[in-house]
């Protein structure tokens, strides 16, 4: 009898498990007019965008993606006033890369947090079209054993540290092949700290972060150099949940912004002008 | 308990009365039934489970994001690859915690004012490194340590992340240790020292051994606990599965290699609980509760 009791209950609560699940993602399908009138966003009538917290220059300033200072919070208000959003009608969001790509409801419309494009990601996300394309670079202090390295050849004996899931550690992997394993850390600050305390010899990060990084955060950093594209270049692209309905205008808005020279003067104005970093062979 | 007939033939062999071998097989009636109950619940409260999971409207999205078979196979070299450094990096350190602890068990044990100093450091040390977060001692000993740039200090992150774990986990292990060592009737002590035996002796062959027999389920807990916190070191550059499974994530943009690691884990600590329950039966604890009267097989 006490079985069938708690059988019972136990099915009770599936159901009421199952019952509670639809609450998902369905955005208020009531024509919401984005603040020029047509756009369906997260809230009607503001452009929710998604970043890393904390952010780092140059691609944020002072970890406060709102003050549109730096080359990725630019590069948001310009999409956004392009999507006919002015910068009141903007919100940022702290996202992780987990966050981006987790299936559920997403917390915002894009996440612009320098994720590059590739074609396994673009199984599970939408991109927009690159706004911006950076090469990798060596990054190393001065007294270690890499700080006067030319070559390819002469990092492979270093130990080589790069931030996880990034395009640097698929290129470090690949364009220096290190004899010992590139070690992985959770973020660019534990990367420049690995280096610092010398548990690795050099790191290897995008060409702006490398830029910024040598002249403002190292002491007695030094830029090695760039590594080989190889085929295609790194490309940032701003990340929207798979099959958005915003990926096409975003995707216009970003190519509008390119062919009018606005991510050139954007590029200018954030990221360091990179002739100063010889590709190594 | 099956009567035994001894080679001989001459003793007199025990068998069951006719009201036990009642008694025995309406019990085994009873397990059986509920063996079919608790059969039938479950695959009821399972299906109900599954058929709530598969009707949600996100479920296509978060199977393709968590469970694509594609992504897990090519992701699983890798992540086994990690495993494998997890496995290794736990066998070291686990030998180093049971002797350090070992040592600071004894040393918070010992008797007599002249070991104050060895007692107080020991408690200090249990009392520091039981209280101070993993994750911290992994970040201060992982990226401090190098940094004072000091000659024969270590600079790789396995080397580190295996020191952080040990200095951690000998502290909780020690007082695994002080609780089986403190657990011992003094009566063993008073009869070993009316033996003859010295303090020394009687720690070594009376109370050492049965400590040992009683903390050894707790110790293979804390092995199972530090399989997994093997995988902290992966934050000092290390790339063991759940880093290695991190990477693959990233690649993908999909979760599988998350639950990859996830398997791989829990196939990796069920044979460690078989393992001492294989131990704790050979040594005859595993149900001994069983054989008193009215007490059954633990549930």
């Amino acid at each position: 009898m006490r079985t069938v009791r708690l059988i019972a209950l136990a099915a009770a609560s599936a159901l009421a498990l199952a019952a509670c699940a639809p609450a998902d993602d369905e955005p208020a399908a009531s024509g919401s007019p984005a603040a020029d009138g047509s756009l369906e966003t997260l809230t009607d009538g503001v452009l929710t965008i998604g970043t890393s917290d904390p952010g780092y220059e140059p691609w944020v300033v002072d970890n406060d993606p709102s003050n549109g200072e730096g080359f990725e919070s630019a590069v948001a208000y310009a999409v956004a006033e392009e999507l006919g959003f002015d910068a009141d009608h903007v919100t940022w969001v702290p996202v992780t890369f987990d966050q981006i790509i987790a299936p559920g409801a997403k917390s915002f419309d894009f996440a612009i947090n320098q994720v590059s494009i590739s074609p396994e990601r673009a199984e599970n996300l939408d991109f927009s079209s690159s706004y911006y394309d950076t090469a990798q670079a060596v990054v190393t202090v001065e007294g270690s054993p890499v700080a006067d390295a030319t070559s390819l050849a002469d990092l492979q004996d270093a130990k080589i540290g790069a931030m996880v899931g990034t395009t640097s550690l698929t290129v470090a992997q690949e364009s220096i092949d290190p004899t010992t394993d590139v070690q992985v850390f959770n973020d660019n600050d534990q990367v420049k700290q690995a280096l610092q305390s010398g548990l690795v010899d050099a790191i290897v990060v995008d060409l702006p972060t490398a830029l910024y990084i040598t002249a403002a955060e190292l002491d007695g950093g030094v830029l090695v150099g760039q590594l080989p594209a190889g085929d295609d270049p790194d490309q940032f692209g701003l990340v929207l949940d798979k099959g958005s309905a915003l990926t096409g205008p975003v995707t216009e808005a970003v190519d509008a912004l390119r062919e009018d020279g606005t991510l050139a003067d954007l590029e200018a104005e954030w990221l360091t002008d990179a002739a100063g970093a010889p590709v190594l062979k | 308990m099956t009567p035994t007939t001894p080679p001989d033939g001459a003793l007199p062999v025990w068998v069951p009365s006719e009201r036990q071998r009642g008694r025995d097989a309406y019990r085994r009636t009873q397990a059986r039934r509920s063996t079919l109950v608790a059969l039938v619940s479950t695959v009821v409260v399972a299906g109900l489970a599954v058929l709530g999971l598969v009707s949600s409207p996100g479920w296509p999205r978060v199977r393709q994001s968590f469970l694509d078979p594609d992504v897990a196979w090519a992701s699983l070299p890798k992540i086994a690859e990690g495993l494998w450094l997890n496995v290794r990096v736990m066998a070291v350190c686990a030998v180093l915690i049971v002797v350090v602890a070992m040592l600071l068990a004894l040393a918070r044990t010992l008797r007599g004012p002249a070991f104050f100093p060895l007692r107080a450091l020991a408690t200090g040390y249990v009392d520091v490194f039981r209280g101070l977060p993993l994750i911290l001692v992994l970040l201060l000993v992982g990226f401090g340590l190098p940094g004072l740039r000091l000659q024969g200090i270590p600079t790789s992150a396995v080397v580190l992340g295996g020191l952080a774990l040990v200095l951690t986990y000998s502290a909780y292990v020690a007082e695994v240790f002080r609780a089986g060592i403190e657990s011992v009737h003094p009566s063993q002590i008073a009869s070993a020292r009316s033996l003859g035996l010295t303090r020394g002796q009687t720690l070594r062959h009376v109370v050492l051994p049965q400590a040992w027999r009683r903390v050894v389920p707790p110790l293979l807990n804390d092995l199972v606990a530090l399989s997994k916190d093997s995988g902290l070191i992966s934050i000092l550059g290390a790339v063991d599965a759940v880093r290695a499974a991190q990477i693959q994530t990233a690649t993908y943009a999909n979760f599988t290699p998350y639950v990859v690691a996830g398997v791989l884990f829990v196939l990796l600590t069920i044979p460690l609980t078989r393992f001492t329950d294989a131990l704790a039966r050979r040594s005859g604890w595993l149900g001994s509760q069983a054989g008193l009267a009215g007490a059954g097989a633990m549930r």
